[in-house]
């Protein structure tokens, strides 16, 4: 079992494999079955992801009003105009937002590695698909590799906002994709580190600060930043630049920062944007008790 | 190390709006009713931290109550489990609870009927993945990634000798277990996670085996 990036990078170039390949081996040894189960239940969740991308590209509103509509009004705008950070970008930004539009929703969604970050990973896969033309099967191994790296910084660190705020989960989140749009894109594991590490230290800090508890506000335009930061740290480590602190460490400092947050900036909907009048009016409106 | 699968990090499928406070929270109440063993007559469901200050947003409560519902994460009825509760004549009431625990996201579930009290608590640490870390008083860190069965027995010497017997008689193998007990000679606790299922013949005879007073299973 690979502990850190670091042993995760060295198995795969010690085999010569890609990093998707380490994870399928390893839950093959550990849960003890066959390649054909564990590619199967992954491409079950891949079905899954599109089925929300679909979903939500017909339109999709919450409960409370709050949030759904903007992935297809970005997918309008697409259209229509030509998108100052290019129709790549806008597309896997309109994804990502969607799927977190039906997870607001209340519809159905596979999360990565959270539900309130679960747009990142399906919305560069399927936006990044448009130009890379993958095999269905690369597609699977896109979701094992940026599994690899959440199950390094689940079991060192921490996923979920209520432990480590959004930087847990967001961030998490997009530098998981960071890493696999690397190997999808043909390049080395060395380089999806870095691009983990990249998105990941652009993320450090964020806080976890739901208006009202709910998970809508900021969290659907949260994985806007967190899809859009993943393609750009993969392109960056494409072009040959790497990230002076190494992978792991960066995930140390993400695990120590989320220590030293106060609990009203993790996921209880007390501090930071929930506190703001706004959200609080929010709060008071839907909930209909005033804080 | 807490998370030992790559479909904890990919998954679960799951009805939104949060992995750790509505899938997390569905499978502590599934965890809770399957220990139970049927479905209780009332619940008393107490609210820690992030657990308490969010439930209504994420959809903790529902799913709480979808659990002990019998309902998996992806039950498109999972939300409408409150009426549902109603309807077949499960009293719930929650409490937002200030107390200090250790985990943001935990919740005591005390449940029972006309028959049996249960008390449970459970920590939701993200992704959907949980820990039930106390049974009736007992301490436990049971996870849920193997197969386990939880025995309540009588602290008399024999009583696990009788269940790893019949245990080895099958061919089961024993991945983890603890025994946790109150006191000298009364109601202890044994909690075994084993590789495969176990099938409800085996536990029979493990009920009828010696200062043997219940056993629950819970499936991974």
């Amino acid at each position: 079992m690979f502990r850190t990036v670091a042993e995760l990078v060295e198995m795969a170039n010690a085999e010569n494999i890609p990093i998707s390949e380490v994870m399928i081996r390893q839950e093959m040894d550990v849960k003890e079955r066959t390649r054909e189960e564990v590619f199967s239940e992954m491409e079950k969740n891949l079905v899954v992801m599109e089925k929300a991308i679909e979903d939500a590209l017909k339109g999709v509103q919450s409960v409370t009003g709050l949030t759904g509509g903007d992935a297809v009004k970005v997918q309008k705008y697409m259209k229509e105009k030509t998108p100052l950070s290019g129709n790549l970008m806008m597309d896997a930004v309109s994804k990502a937002m969607g799927t977190n539009e039906v997870n607001a929703a209340m519809g159905i969604i596979c999360a990565t590695p959270t539900a309130g970050s679960a747009g990142c990973v399906p919305g560069t896969l399927f936006a990044v698909k448009e130009q890379l033309h993958p095999t269905r099967e690369e597609m699977v191994r896109y979701l094992f590799t940026s599994g690899a790296f959440g199950f390094v910084v689940a079991n060192n660190a921490f996923i979920s906002g209520a432990a480590g705020g959004c930087q847990a989960e967001v961030g998490s989140a997009g530098a998981m994709a960071s890493a696999a749009i690397v190997e999808m894109a043909g390049g080395t594991p060395e380089q999806s580190a870095h691009a983990f590490a990249m998105t990941l230290k652009n993320m450090l800090g964020l806080v976890c600060d739901p208006v009202a508890g709910l998970v809508e506000v900021p969290c659907v335009k949260r994985n806007a930043g967190g899809s859009s930061l993943a393609i750009i740290s993969a392109d960056l480590a494409l072009a040959g630049v790497e990230s002076r602190i190494p992978c792991d460490e960066v995930i140390g400092a993400m695990y120590r920062i989320g220590k030293q947050m106060s609990p009203s900036l993790r996921e209880t909907g007390e501090g930071g944007l929930a506190d703001t009048p706004t959200g609080r009016f929010l709060k008071e409106k839907i909930f209909g008790v005033s804080v | 190390m807490k998370y030992n699968s790559v479909f904890d990090i990919i998954g679960p499928v799951m009805v939104g709006p949060s992995s750790s406070h509505t899938a997390g929270a569905a499978r502590i109440g599934k965890a809770a009713r399957n220990l139970f063993g049927r479905q209780p007559a009332w619940a008393k469901i107490h609210l820690y931290e992030s657990f308490a200050k969010t439930y209504r947003g994420h959809g903790t409560d529902f799913a709480l109550v979808g659990g002990l519902l019998g309902m998996e994460t992806n039950d498109p009825q999972i939300s409408k489990s409150l009426q549902l509760a109603k309807e077949k004549g499960l009293e719930i009431e929650f409490i937002e609870d200030s107390a200090a625990v250790s985990h943001p996201n935990t919740v005591r579930m005390i449940i029972g009927d006309d028959k049996e009290r249960q008390e449970l608590m459970g920590i939701s640490i993200g992704g959907g993945k949980v820990e039930i870390t106390e049974l009736n008083g007992f301490e436990l860190r049971l996870s849920g990634n193997h197969p386990a069965i939880l025995i309540m027995h009588n602290d008399r010497s024999g009583a696990i000798a009788s269940v790893t017997r019949i245990l080895a008689k099958y061919e089961l193998n024993i991945g983890h277990m603890e025994v946790n007990r109150k006191d000298v000679g009364k109601e202890a606790l044994m909690v075994i996670e084993v590789d495969q299922n176990v099938e409800d013949p085996i536990l029979q005879e493990l009920g009828a085996a010696d200062h043997i007073i219940s056993i629950a299973k819970i499936v991974s």
